[in-house]
C-alpha cells in the first residue's frame, strides 16, 4: 500500500521539482509524509486491534468498566505528538527562511545576480517586466537555467497568486502591494505556470509558460526583442487593462516606465474605464451580451468595450 | 431595476429550479390548508420555544441545506469529470462553488449542530428549557432568514460569486457587479445575529441552570464541548459582524474600506475574515468531538477515557484557534518569523487534537463494543479524520504550504476534517438521538448501509484529490486541459460524490421508512444511555422536560443511578413547573429584519427603513411585554406522566 503511494509519486508535478526552491520543498513535503504515513498507521493498527478485540460478542470476560484514564498512557500520547511536532518544525523554519533568500547555484561556478523580473497579474493574464534588459512579455516568461530568478510580484487588480509547480511554491500577487518570489531552473525546459487564486470569471485560463533556456539564446532572445520587437506604448498597455485574455505578446520597453501597480493601486480601473469598459451584472442582459476580449498582436488602440445588444 | 436582471433568466437549470420551487411551494400551502394544519404550524412550531422543537426545525433546514450545497457539489464533480466539460459554464461555476462552501459552512453544518445541541444540551444538564427561550426561538428564525435570504440569491438576481471567502478586491463592486455579494453580505448577516445569540444563551445556560449536584466537572462531555463552542462563537462572530457591515457599506454605499480606490485594504479583510473563519472551523468541530464522546462511551459501554485530559484539550484547542489565522495565506508575503510562529502554533492544534484520539480509543480498550449506526459514523470517523489531521499538520508547514495552497491537496485536506469530522457526527448525533426527538428509532439495517455507502464514496471521492493537488491542480478552475493529464483521477473522484449521494438519499428514505415501520420507543431510553437525556420519556420529551428535576452525584448521571437502582422517575410526588409562554414576536421581528435585508441587497432604500422601523416596533412591543410564563399544574404533569408511562 504504502509502495504503491510512494511509487506514484514521482510523476507527481510538485514532487518532480525542476529547480532548487521546489526540490527543497518537495523534500519537505516527503519527510512530512514518512511521519504522517507512521502516525496514521499506528491509529489504525490501534483501532482495529480495540474494535476485534472487545467487540461484545458476549463473552467480553476483559470487560472492564471501572477505567477511567491513565496517566501515563496519556502522558505518552501528549509527548510523542509535541516531539514529532518539534522535529517538523526546525526543518520548516529553517526552509522559511531559505526560501527568502535567492537560491544557490550549483557548485563550482559563481553565484550570480539575481535576474530581477517583475511579474504583474491583471484579470486575467500576466506581463512580466525585465526592467535591466527593458524588455515586456505577456503570458510568457523566459529565463536563462541554473540562475536565481527574483520575481517581483504585484497585481494591477484582483489578488492574484502566482506559481510555477515544477520551480517552486507560489505567492500572492496584489495591488498597491509588492511581493518578492525567488526561482531557479536547473534544466532547459517549459514549465506550465499559473494563478492560483480565484479571480473570478476568466480564472482559469490565466495561465503562462515558462521557457528556461540556456545563457547563451537567453542572450539572443533578449537581443533578438531588444531589436525587433515593438515598444510598448501607454496606449496600448492601457487595453491590457481590460478584464480579458490576451495572446502571447513581446515588447521592447517595460509599463514600468510609466506605472509602478505596486504604488497606484487604481491605474487599471481609470484606464479601462477611460476606454468604455464598465463592469458589468453577469445576469443582466448587458452582461450576458459582453464577450470577454482576447487582445493579439499588435492591439487594435481604437477598440472600445461597449456593449451592443441585438434587440434594443 | 429591470424585471430581467430581478429574476435570473436565460439558463435551464436555473428555469427548472424556479419551477420546481414554485410548485412544491404551491403543494404546500394547499396540504396545509386541506388538512387544516396552519394553526398547529403556527403554535406548535414558528410560535414554539420549546427548545427541543426548535432544535428540530434547526436540523430539518440543516438537511434542506444539506439536500442543496449538495446539489451544487454534484454539479461541480460532473463539470470537471473530463477535460474540457461545457456542462457549465465559467460564471456559473464561480456561482456554485461560492454557494456550496457558504450554505455547507454557515447554513448546513452549524444549524445541523446548534439543532442537536437544542435538542440535547438542556436535557444534558437537567434544565427545564434555555435561559432566555424568547432569544432562542429568535435566534433560529434569524437563522431562518438569512438562510432564506441567501438562497432566494439564485433565482432571484443571481448568486455571489467571490468564493465563500470573499476576498477583495474581487467580491468589491468593481470586480463583482450585480447584487450577488449583496446577499452574501446580508444573508450571513442576518443569520449570525442568531448565532451570536444561541452562543450568549448557551454559555447561560450551562453556567446558570445545570441541576443539582451537576458541578463543571461532571458535566456530559458534550456539553461541555458546546459550552466552549459557545464561548468561540461569542468571541469570534462580532468581527465577522463587523467585517461584513463594512464589506455592506463598500457595496451599497461606496465607503472603501477594502476596495481598490481610496486606500482600501484588501489584507484587511482577509485578516477580519479568517480571525472569524478559522475559530468558525471549530465552532463545527467541537460540538461533533462532543457527540463522538457521547456515542464512543454509550457504546463501549465505558467512562469516557481520560475526560479530565478530553475537557483539557477542548479548551486549549479553542485558545489555539485564535492563534492560527494567518495559516490560510502564508503565501501573503509574511516576513519569515511570522510564517514560523504560525507554522508552529497550527501544528501545535494537533498535540491536542491527538491526544483526543487516542483517549476515544482506550475508551474502546477492555470495553463491550455494541456496532450500531451511531458507533459506526464514530468509530469510521477516527481513521479518516486522522487522514484529514495529518494533511492538515503538513499544510501547516509554511514552506510546504506554498506548493499545496489553493490547491486541491487542500480541498481534500478541509473535506476529510470536516466531513469524516462534522458531517459523520452530524450524522451519528441524529442518528443516536432520534428516539428522543420522535419516539422511533432508525432503522439499523437501512443505517448500515447509508453508512458503508457514504464513508466509501467519501474515500473514492476526496482521497485522488490528494494527488490532484500534488500534481499542480488549482481549486477553483471549472475545467481543464487534456493536457494536464488530471482527467483519470478527477474521474474517480465523481464517482465517489455520486455515491455518497446515494447515500444521502438512502438516508432520507430511511426517515421515511423508519417513520412507517420502526418499533415506537417507549422506554425513553433505547440505547441503554448513560447520561441524563435517557431520563425522560421520548418522542420531543414534555415540554417541561423532567416531571422532577434529576439530582446528580456523579459523571455519568443515569448510568450511575441504573448501577444503584435508583429509577429516576420513581417520585410522583409532583410539584407545579413554570414554563415561558410562545411567541410571534420571534418570527415576526425576523421577518422585518428579512424585508429590510431583502430591501438593502436591491438598495430599495425606503423599504428597508420600513423593515428597520418594523424591527424597532418589534423590539419596543417586546420591552412592553410583562408576559413572564405561566405554570403547569400538577394535575397535568401527571397526566402527561401517565401517559409517557402507558405507551
Amino acid at each position: 500500500m504504502v509502495g504503491l503511494f510512494l511509487s506514484g509519486c514521482g510523476n507527481l508535478t510538485v514532487l518532480d521539482p525542476q529547480g532548487p526552491v521546489a526540490e527543497q520543498q518537495s523534500d519537505l513535503i516527503m519527510l512530512s509524509i514518512w511521519f504522517m504515513i507512521f502516525i496514521v498507521l499506528v491509529v489504525f493498527v490501534l483501532l482495529t486491534v480495540m474494535i476485534v478485540k472487545y467487540r461484545d460478542r458476549g463473552n467480553n470476560d476483559n470487560y472492564d468498566p471501572s477505567i477511567e484514564g491513565s496517566h501515563k498512557l496519556e502522558f505518552v500520547w501528549t509527548i510523542i505528538p509535541i516531539i514529532i511536532v518539534t522535529i517538523l518544525s526546525v526543518p520548516t523554519v529553517i526552509t522559511i527562511y531559505n526560501l527568502e533568500e535567492a537560491p544557490e547555484v550549483a557548485e563550482g561556478s559563481v553565484q550570480v545576480d539575481p535576474l530581477v523580473i517583475h511579474a504583474t497579474s491583471v484579470n486575467w493574464k500576466w506581463i512580466f517586466s525585465y526592467p535591466e534588459e527593458n524588455i515586456e512579455t505577456v503570458n510568457y516568461v523566459n529565463i536563462p537555467v541554473d540562475r536565481p530568478v527574483q520575481f517581483k510580484l504585484t497585481s494591477a487588480d484582483s489578488m492574484a497568486s502566482f506559481w510555477v509547480p515544477q520551480l517552486g511554491g507560489q505567492k500572492y500577487s496584489m495591488s498597491g502591494m509588492e511581493t518578492e518570489l525567488f526561482l531557479m531552473a536547473n534544466e532547459p525546459g517549459t514549465y506550465n505556470g499559473r494563478n492560483a487564486n480565484f479571480t473570478g470569471e476568466g480564472f482559469t485560463e490565466q495561465r503562462f509558460l515558462v521557457n528556461a533556456v540556456t545563457d547563451e539564446s537567453y542572450d539572443s532572445w533578449v537581443e533578438e526583442v531588444q531589436a525587433e520587437a515593438p515598444p510598448l506604448s501607454e496606449e496600448e498597455y492601457a487595453h491590457l487593462m481590460v478584464p480579458g485574455h490576451a495572446e502571447e505578446m513581446t515588447f521592447s520597453s517595460t509599463h514600468l516606465e510609466f506605472v509602478n501597480h505596486a504604488y497606484d493601486p487604481t491605474y487599471a480601473l481609470e484606464k479601462s474605464a477611460e476606454l468604455g469598459y464598465e463592469p458589468l451584472n453577469p445576469h443582466s442582459r448587458e452582461g450576458k451580451a459582453y464577450e470577454m476580449p482576447k487582445l493579439t498582436q499588435p492591439i487594435d488602440t481604437s477598440r472600445t468595450y461597449k456593449v451592443e445588444l441585438d434587440d434594443e | 431595476m429591470r424585471w430581467d436582471e430581478f429574476i435570473v433568466t436565460g439558463d435551464p437549470l436555473i428555469l427548472g429550479a424556479q419551477i420546481s420551487i414554485a410548485l412544491s411551494s404551491i403543494i404546500a400551502i394547499v396540504a396545509l390548508t386541506y388538512f387544516k394544519k396552519w394553526k398547529v404550524l403556527w403554535t406548535d412550531w414558528i410560535t414554539s420555544v420549546d427548545h427541543k422543537k426548535i432544535g428540530i426545525m434547526y436540523i430539518a433546514c440543516a438537511l434542506l441545506m444539506l439536500f442543496r450545497g449538495g446539489v451544487d457539489a454534484m454539479m461541480m464533480r460532473l463539470q470537471l469529470t473530463a477535460p474540457g466539460m461545457t456542462f457549465l459554464n465559467s460564471q456559473h461555476y464561480n456561482e456554485i462553488f461560492t454557494t456550496h462552501g457558504t450554505i455547507m459552512i454557515i447554513f448546513m453544518a452549524m444549524p445541523f449542530l446548534i439543532g442537536l445541541m437544542n435538542v440535547v444540551v438542556p436535557l444534558q444538564i437537567g434544565a427545564r428549557d434555555v435561559a432566555f427561550p424568547f432569544l432562542n426561538n429568535l435566534s433560529f428564525w434569524t437563522f431562518f432568514f438569512g438562510m432564506a435570504l441567501f438562497n432566494i440569491s439564485f433565482i432571484i438576481g443571481g448568486s455571489p460569486a467571490a468564493g465563500w471567502t470573499s476576498y477583495f478586491p474581487l467580491a468589491s463592486n468593481d470586480f463583482s457587479p450585480g447584487v450577488g455579494q449583496n446577499f452574501y453580505a446580508l444573508g450571513l448577516q442576518l443569520s449570525g445575529i442568531g448565532t451570536l445569540a444561541t452562543g450568549i444563551n448557551f454559555i447561560v445556560t450551562i453556567f446558570k441552570m445545570r441541576t443539582k449536584g451537576m458541578t463543571l466537572m461532571k458535566m456530559p462531555m458534550f456539553t461541555w464541548t458546546v459550552l466552549i463552542t459557545s464561548m468561540i462563537i461569542v468571541l469570534a462572530f462580532p468581527v465577522l459582524t463587523v467585517a461584513l457591515a463594512m464589506m455592506t457599506f463598500d457595496r451599497l454605499f461606496g465607503s472603501a474600506f477594502f476596495t481598490l480606490q481610496g486606500q482600501g485594504l484588501d489584507m484587511l479583510w482577509a485578516n477580519l475574515f479568517w480571525i472569524w473563519g478559522h475559530p468558525e472551523v471549530y465552532i463545527v468541530i467541537l460540538p461533533a468531538f462532543g457527540i463522538f464522546s457521547e456515542i464512543i462511551s454509550t457504546f463501549a459501554r465505558k467512562k469516557l477515557f481520560g475526560y479530565n485530559a478530553m475537557v483539557a484539550s477542548v479548551v486549549i484547542i479553542s485558545f489555539l484557534s485564535f492563534l492560527v489565522w494567518v495559516h490560510h495565506f502564508f503565501t501573503m508575503g509574511n516576513s519569515a518569523a511570522v510564517n514560523s510562529f504560525f507554522s508552529i502554533t497550527t501544528m501545535a492544534i494537533s498535540i491536542p487534537t491527538g491526544v483526543k484520539i487516542f483517549n476515544w480509543l482506550f475508551t474502546l480498550h477492555k470495553g463491550k463494543i455494541r456496532i450500531t449506526v451511531p458507533m459506526l459514523w464514530s468509530l469510521g470517523f477516527i481513521p479518516n479524520f486522522v487522514i484529514g489531521g495529518v494533511t492538515g499538520v503538513m499544510l501547516a508547514m509554511a514552506a510546504a504550504d506554498y506548493q499545496y495552497h489553493n490547491t486541491y491537496f487542500l480541498v481534500s485536506h478541509f473535506h476529510y476534517v470536516l466531513i469524516a469530522g462534522t458531517v459523520f457526527a452530524c450524522f451519528a448525533g441524529l442518528v443516536y438521538w432520534y428516539p428522543k426527538m420522535f419516539g422511533h428509532r432508525l432503522n439499523e439495517k437501512i443505517g448500515k448501509w447509508v453508512f458503508w455507502i457514504f464513508m466509501i464514496g467519501f474515500n473514492i471521492c476526496f482521497f485522488p484529490q490528494y494527488f490532484l493537488g500534488l500534481d499542480g491542480m488549482p481549486r477553483r478552475i471549472y475545467t481543464y486541459l487534456e493536457s494536464d493529464n488530471w482527467f483519470s483521477l478527477n474521474a474517480i473522484s465523481t464517482v465517489g460524490a455520486f455515491m455518497m449521494a446515494i447515500g444521502f438519499a438512502l438516508f432520507v428514505y430511511n426517515i421515511y421508512y423508519s417513520w412507517r415501520y420502526e418499533k415506537r420507543d417507549t422506554t425513553g431510553d433505547p440505547w441503554d444511555g448513560r447520561t441524563l437525556e435517557w431520563a425522560t420519556s421520548s418522542a420531543i420529551p414534555p415540554f417541561y422536560n423532567f416531571a422532577k428535576v434529576p439530582e446528580v452525584s456523579e459523571r455519568d448521571a443515569l448510568w450511575d443511578m441504573k448501577e444503584k437502582g435508583i429509577d429516576p422517575n420513581a417520585d410522583t410526588n409532583y410539584q407545579k413547573i413554570h414554563m415561558p409562554s410562545n411567541t410571534w414576536l420571534g418570527p415576526v421581528m425576523s421577518l422585518m429584519m428579512f424585508i429590510a435585508s431583502f430591501a438593502l441587497v436591491f438598495s430599495w432604500f425606503p423599504l428597508a427603513i420600513i423593515g428597520g422601523i418594523g424591527i424597532f416596533i418589534c423590539m419596543i412591543i417586546r420591552s412592553f411585554d410583562y408576559n413572564d410564563g405561566y405554570y403547569v399544574s400538577v394535575e397535568e404533569i401527571t397526566e402527561i406522566e401517565n401517559k409517557a408511562r402507558e405507551a
